[in-house]
């Protein structure tokens, strides 16, 4: 199904010899049948995960339909944009064919289990579902018009026979009625509106009004999917013998897991904002840090000590949020209190400047993301998922305060493994001083994937705050 | 009847000599010669020591019996078509071995009427509680037919306190595990909450189509069953029971005060109830509501109670026909919806009483050992069953080719 080069670094460049792409809405018949780049095929993938990670969180969160539009079109304008045939300057083949690529590799790595399946079903559902609403009219009944859809019109004939039935359905007055078009399916292609009583059925056949056909297409699009999904599944083996391609693979899968992360590189403390002094950071600690940091921070002070991948998860995380090199070697130095300066520039310096790439490979090491710290061994790893229930508790409670409808709020979505929303509900609890409500996330509803993303977002606000604050001032 | 209604040896001749292999084998297969159908079928055995077996399969019916003689199992359970054979399931590849289909099932059971019977309880059951699983087994069947289109409908009587139902129409078959869920929801009339009326209308809009046959045949079954045979008001828990699903305080304090150290029938009370309603204007709203809720309080009191999770999912096990039940000794028989009404659960046979039928015969004529005792109509029935299938089975075949042509 997939050809994929390696043409090593710096060569991204898609041969453009797919196909045409006449319509935004896909249902994803045929797969990219042209040679891409590892590196294309991941990030192709990854973006779109993004997107399907955020969906998922909404699901878990139970943000209301319009939310979680409004939520999911954002990040795609940001990762994963798709426009309407109207749009300018906009390469649409690109766009459609990169959100062609993300959906057949994510096919790969999701066909792979029953959960895993299941759970890309629905979120790849309320994907399109979300791109149906906001599509164009006129492009989306061409769209309609290009499928075969299997419906067959109800006869007036027929309608009237039927005329009392269907009343007790749908709330159409007499003269609507007389207006109105149904037609039939079977009733497997609606189950949903055979699951709410939401539909007349005579003899297998759903009766259904022009206005609901919306949902036979999304039904239509899930079953779709989920069979070619096991088809899929029937011919990975072949496909897991590249092993360069089964780890990215692998990743993928982790990330959905995970929710994905975000690379967090950029430093909130821009060139205008003063860089973070060593002596700063049990303030901030304090007042910005996820779970995770937290508990570093502490551990550290409490021990004067961290052990090797502490460090390097801590250390990172504080580099990128704004601690220079040489802020750096004062902050570690005077947390480990207790060694000689002998030892320290031996055992830590050279490691504390290896991460700011100032030594060695000289490369530029990015801060650890919830997916990487959650797929860790655990120590440090991420409190919400390495952490006892009993330890978890004490630990936000102690840290944060939390009430206990708050902390049981949190413990719930622990209980079931979303643990980045229940680090994100901790940011939004401990935020609400500032105005961030339940469902707002770390801004505009989006949920924690980088403990950096974390510690700027509330920075952000503190900062705002007192810009108010300050402005109130005569 | 006691626990050794069923020993060891009696089961040993009945899986010999007496179990219909080869009519669940066409049942199962849909085809007189193996298909994915019967050899991909999950079987599970319930062993003597309360150890079960999973995930057996045959690749045809001499297979199949053999290993039920040799186990003899106290009972064994149906599971779903897989994508490749159940007992070849450690070798299958991760992630590939899924259901891909089974008969729609229905599982209707007695205890789920404990908060409305008042002849018995829990495990218990007697003649005039079957009255409830009469209705039910009407209505389901009539609203599967004609909402559904579904034609091969099995009932099967569960042993002792319930009846199964089993479909085995081609797109039945093939539900997904949504779809059932779908299909249940769409039967599911009584609330988990007892104390709520049905969630059933859209607003102040009429009963909805699907419902409104079963409510002509339930407001009589509710008038014998519930107001007379079970009385189900007559007790103060009876009617506050009843008080509450009624949407007028008015009426409620109107009728609770009368109703105080009186020990009125339940005919009596219901008639207060509609006196009740009448003190409203006809057309009123008020009086449509009350309407409504009256109705809603005949559904809720007869309509069929599922045991949900048993249909929702395409690998859940179920009991097969023909099992002997472990605790009555009674064979769980396929039972026609037409004389449902009159269907007696204490003269469906027993292992024992079929064995001793087999003893009193020296006829030998018979093929088949069934044949020769109270068995009999049951294999036949379900042996008429199994032919519509095939024969549905056939056409549907002998079409796809025509369409090739
Ligand atoms: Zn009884």
């Amino acid at each position: 199904m997939y050809k994929v080069e390696d043409r090593g670094s710096g060569s991204d460049e898609v041969k453009l010899h797919g196909p045409r792409y006449p319509y935004r809405l896909n249902f994803y018949d045929t797969p990219p049948l042209y040679d891409v780049t590892i590196e294309a095929f991941e990030s192709a993938a990854l973006n779109r995960l993004r997107v399907l990670a955020e969906i998922e969180s909404s699901a878990a969160r139970d943000r209301k339909w319009d939310e979680t539009k409004t939520v999911i079109i954002a990040q795609c304008e940001k990762y994963l944009p798709l426009k309407s045939a109207g749009a300018l300057n906009v390469d649409l083949d690109e766009q459609r064919r990169t959100d062609q690529l993300g959906h057949f590799v994510l096919r790969l790595a999701f066909c792979r289990s029953e959960e895993l399946r299941r759970r890309f079903v629905k979120a790849e559902t309320t994907l399109f579902k979300i791109r149906y609403e906001t599509d164009d009219s006129v492009e989306r009944q061409k769209f309609l018009g290009s499928r075969n859809f299997n419906w067959v019109a109800v006869g007036d004939q027929e309608k009237a026979e039927h005329q009392q039935s269907l009343l007790t359905y749908y709330n159409t007055k007499n003269d609507d009625f007389a207006r109105e078009k149904y037609f039939k399916v079977r009733w497997t292609r609606v189950p949903d509106l055979v699951d709410r009583r939401r539909v007349f059925l005579k003899g297998g056949w759903a009766y259904v009004p022009g206005k609901e056909q919306s949902s036979i297409i999304y039904q239509e699009f899930e079953t779709h999917l989920e069979k070619d999904l096991m088809v899929t599944a029937r011919y990975m083996p072949r496909l897991d013998e590249d092993t360069r391609l089964k780890g990215v693979l692998d990743n993928l899968s982790q990330g959905f897991l995970a929710g994905v992360s975000s690379e967090w590189n950029s430093s909130p403390m821009d060139a205008n904002v003063q860089g973070i002094k060593a002596e700063m950071v049990d303030e901030l600690a304090a007042k910005h840090f996820p779970m995770c940091m937290r508990n570093s921070h502490q551990k550290l002070r409490a021990d004067h000590r961290l052990n090797h991948f502490g460090r390097l998860q801590y250390g990172l995380f504080l580099k990128v949020l704004g601690l220079s090199i040489e802020e750096a070697i004062v902050f570690w130095r005077k947390s480990f209190d207790r060694i000689t300066d002998d030892t320290f520039n031996k055992m830590y310096k050279y490691n504390i400047r290896h991460s700011y790439g100032l030594e060695g490979k000289r490369a530029n090491y990015p801060a650890k993301t919830c997916q990487q710290i959650l797929t860790s061994g655990g120590d440090p790893g991420c409190p919400y998922r390495h952490f006892s229930v009993d330890n978890l508790r004490s630990a936000l409670v102690s840290a944060y305060g939390l009430s206990s409808a708050d902390l049981h709020d949190v413990m719930n979505q622990v209980k079931n493994n979303h643990f980045h929303v229940a680090c994100t509900r901790v940011y939004e609890i401990t935020h609400a001083s500032s105005g961030v409500k339940r469902g707002d996330g770390v801004g505009s509803g989006e949920s924690v994937t980088h403990p950096n993303q974390y510690a700027a977002k509330s920075m952000e606000l503190e900062k705002a705050k007192e810009e108010k604050a300050a402005a109130m001032v005569p | 009847m006691t626990d050794n209604a069923v020993s060891p040896e009696l089961m040993d001749v009945f899986y010999r000599r007496l179990f219909p292999y080869k009519s669940i084998f066409h049942w199962l297969n849909h085809a007189p010669t193996p298909e994915d159908y019967f050899t991909k079928r999950e079987i599970a055995f319930n062993l003597p020591n309360d150890v079960m077996l999973r995930y057996r399969s045959y690749l045809d019916v001499d297979e199949f019996k053999n290993e039920v003689c040799k186990l003899a199992p106290t009972r064994f359970e149906i599971g779903p078509v897989y994508t490749s054979r159940p007992r070849d399931k450690k070798t299958a590849r991760q992630g590939t071995f899924n259901p891909v289909a089974r008969e729609l099932v229905f599982d209707i059971d007695m205890t789920d009427y404990d908060p409305i019977r008042t002849c018995c309880s829990s495990a218990e059951i007697c003649k005039r509680c079957w009255a409830f699983i009469a209705a039910a087994v009407r209505i389901l069947d009539e609203a599967i037919r004609d909402q559904f289109g579904y034609e091969h409908l099995l009932w099967v009587y569960s042993g002792r306190r319930g009846i199964h139902l089993w479909i085995s129409d081609p797109e039945a078959m093939v539900l997904t595990d949504e779809q059932r869920k779908a299909i249940v929801n769409w039967l599911s009339v009584v609330q988990k909450d007892e104390s709520k009326r049905p969630n059933i209308r859209f607003g102040s809009r009429p009963l909805p189509a699907s419902l409104k046959p079963a409510l002509d045949h339930l407001a009589y079954v509710f008038a014998d069953l519930i107001l007379v045979d079970q009385d189900c008001f007559l007790s103060e828990k009876g009617s506050e029971a009843l008080l509450r699903l009624i949407p007028d305080t008015r009426i409620v304090e109107t009728l609770r005060n009368d109703w105080a150290g009186e020990s009125s029938g339940s005919a009596a009370k219901w008639q207060a109830f509609k006196a009740q309603i009448k003190t409203y204007k006809k057309d009123s709203s008020a009086r449509a509501q009350l309407i409504a809720a009256m109705e809603d309080i005949i559904l809720q009191y007869t309509y069929p109670r599922l045991d949900e999770n048993v249909s929702k999912k395409r690998n859940h096990l179920l009991k097969a026909p023909f099992c002997v039940h472990p605790k009555t000794g009674r064979i769980c028989v396929p039972v026609d919806p037409k004389t449902i009404k009159t269907f007696d659960p204490e003269s469906v046979p027993t292992v024992a009483q079929l064995i001793a039928e087999l003893d009193n015969d020296t006829d030998s004529q018979h093929h088949s050992d069934w044949e020769r005792t109270s068995l009999k109509p049951y294999v036949e029935m379900l042996d008429k069953h199994n032919q519509r299938i095939m024969d549905h089975e056939r056409k549907i075949r002998r079409g796809a080719e025509d369409m090739t042509w």
